[in-house]
């Protein structure tokens, strides 16, 4: 594997190491199809990873194990920081669709998580309302899901892995759905929120542009098996604006990463 | 932060202002109003011209009232046997109802427990099968052997008939949830109880309207069908039993009249299932909503 130590860690969050890290992950599915073969990566706090590469090499199946709801065939997943009294990873996910339930209005949807924690309505209203007012989305509480955008249903996605005040923050291509104005729109409220909170992002694209314009770390994959390829530092400094999206800086990360992914992508040139 | 370009940019708020429709606009509307009058006119027209045909084509072949009764006939027959229908009705209602709420709660009852486990889907959903292609007509003359009360074996026989739509619509919408809600709700370790009521059932609640509204015209049938088994006269007797002991009289315009009467159960049946229906879903679901084009 590329050495992680590339990464200067360029968030004032301190040495304080990897925060969930996979060693030697493997992931094979009964069909026999191989995901992921012999994945280590190591996350840092405070980082904002991106995953990249083309579809089918197991960008999901990676975040997957990540978050626990699947695991490894073989290898292991840490997080270092963690003592065993802690009850769970503190962790929200954020798929492709928004993955709302439509029969429960916004503020249900936002309200889900902690309900499943036990907490009553009346008790979550204040945290709910202000997870909702971090989107911009407070005055449509009680809008349901169908009511909205495809942009503002993401926006309550989010919201919804923010009420649990997460601590990792992992998103599945979150924008590929969306018109482009959206996803810009969407990109700053983005980094807006994790310079705010300093979560640790894993986000998962396919967009080389958008990876670059978030990320000071992106990791890039290449199928069949799946497997890490180049792990490149994004050294520009936050905050970054859309001066930055068409700066010389921006253009010239975009075109290493970019030949990063066609080399990963021509080791495939078969498919 | 704010998105306040977003929200008013991308979402067009209500349309509520009306000025400055242009001819083609204008013309839509009409074309609205136009369908939500025909949609009740126009039956109503259809089925008020061929009760006039009926009469008249009585009228015209000279059909003698044993053969074919005039609708006035049907009509007269309704009210001076009311006292006699509208008890035969009451006890058909009787065993509708009971069986449909059997049915429905059963149904429900036995869909969760299916898709609590495999191993039980696997095990009994043959049976529920079983029930539902074995034609009633076949099982109800051994139901009435076997159980002693009319009444009990009216309610066994239409819930046979109406609880299997319930039961199979109801599993499917069971597990339909879809796939990445479950893994959210698995992320935010929630209870097998807590799945199921907040993303099973609420996902389930369009299929198993769906089941309950057949179900209601199922079971309609099903008591019906099981009085003409049963044949009993009596305190008990429902309109199949009124349509029965008219033939034997050669009473046509009582026919008739407790004919119509099913009928008419079974549209009011079908109107109040569909009422249900659009009011448990009118706020979220597809098929509930109106859609601006
Ligand atoms: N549940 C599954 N069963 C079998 N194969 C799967 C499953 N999920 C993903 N795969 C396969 O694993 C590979 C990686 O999938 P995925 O992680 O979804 O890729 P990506 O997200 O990068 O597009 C693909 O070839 C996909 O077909
Ligand atoms: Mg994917």
């Amino acid at each position: 594997m590329i050495a992680k130590t590339l990464v200067k860690a360029s968030q004032d969050v301190g040495p304080q190491g990897d925060i969930v890290s996979l060693e030697g992950v493997s992931k094979t599915f009964s069909n026999g199809t191989v995901a992921l073969k012999d994945l280590s990566l190591g996350i840092r706090a405070g980082e904002f990873l991106s995953l990249l590469g083309p579809s089918g090499c197991g960008k999901s199946t990676a975040l997957r194990i990540i978050s626990g709801l699947t695991g490894p065939t073989s290898g292991r997943l840490r997080w270092p920081q963690e003592t065993a009294s802690q009850p769970e990873h503190e962790l929200s996910f954020v798929f492709q669709e928004p993955t709302l339930m439509p029969w429960a209005t916004v503020f249900g949807n936002v309200w889900l998580p902690l309900r499943l924690k036990g907490i009553s309505k009346s008790a979550a209203r204040d945290t709910v309302m202000e997870a909702l007012e971090m989107v911009g989305l407070a005055s449509f509480a009680q809008s349901y899901p169908r009511e909205l955008s495809g942009g503002m249903k993401m926006r309550v996605s989010i919201a919804r892995a923010l009420v649990t005040k997460p601590k990792v923050l992992l998103m599945d291509e979150p924008f590929a759905a969306l018109d482009e104005i959206t996803r810009f729109k969407l990109n700053n409220d983005l980094l807006a929120l994790w310079q705010r909170f300093g979560w640790t992002v894993i986000f998962v694209t396919h967009s080389v542009f958008e990876s670059v314009y978030l990320s000071n770390r992106i990791v890039v994959m290449a199928a069949r098996p799946g497997r890490i390829v180049n792990d490149i530092a994004i050294d520009a400094p936050y905050p970054r604006t859309e001066a930055f999206r068409t700066s010389t800086l921006y253009a010239d990360h975009c075109r290493s990463v970019s030949q990063a992914l066609h080399s990963a992508m021509d080791a495939n040139d078969h498919l | 932060m704010t998105v306040a370009s977003e929200q008013h940019g991308l979402e067009a708020p209500m349309p509520n202002a009306t000025v400055g429709l242009d001819p083609a606009e204008v013309a839509k509307l009409r074309a609205a109003r136009r369908e939500r009058v025909g949609r009740w006119l126009l039956p109503v027209v259809i089925l008020a011209l061929s009760v006039v045909l009926w009469d008249r084509v009585c009228v015209w072949n000279e059909i003698p009232h044993y053969i074919v009764p005039r609708p006035g006939l049907v009509l007269e027959a309704l009210i001076a046997d009311w006292p006699i229908l509208s008890v035969a009705l009451l006890n058909t209602l009787k065993i509708t109802f009971g069986a449909l709420f059997i049915a429905t709660v059963g149904g429900l009852a036995l869909a969760v427990l299916f898709t609590q486990s495999k191993w039980i889907e696997i095990s009994f959903f043959p049976f529920a099968v079983i029930l539902q292609v074995t034609p009633i007509i076949a099982i109800a003359p051994l139901i009435f052997i076997y159980v002693d009360s009319v009444q009990a074996g009216l309610l066994i026989c239409a819930w046979i008939v109406a609880f299997f739509p319930v039961l199979s619509n109801t599993t499917l919408g069971l597990n339909s949830a879809d796939h990445n809600l479950r893994s959210l709700f698995a992320l935010y370790g929630a209870t097998r109880w807590q799945t199921l009521r907040y993303l099973r059932l609420p996902a389930a609640m369009p299929y198993f309207l769906g089941g309950l509204r057949i179900a209601g015209g199922l079971s309609l049938i099903g008591a019906i069908v099981a009085e003409f088994v049963a044949g009993s006269a009596g305190s008990g007797s429902g309109l199949a039993n009124q349509i029965l002991e008219a033939s034997y009289r050669l009473n046509m315009p009582r026919m008739f009249a407790a004919l119509l009467l099913i009928s008419v159960t079974g549209i009011l049946i079908f109107l109040v299932m569909n009422l249900i229906s659009h009011l448990l879903l009118r706020s979220w679901h597809e098929s509930a909503l109106k859609r601006e084009h």
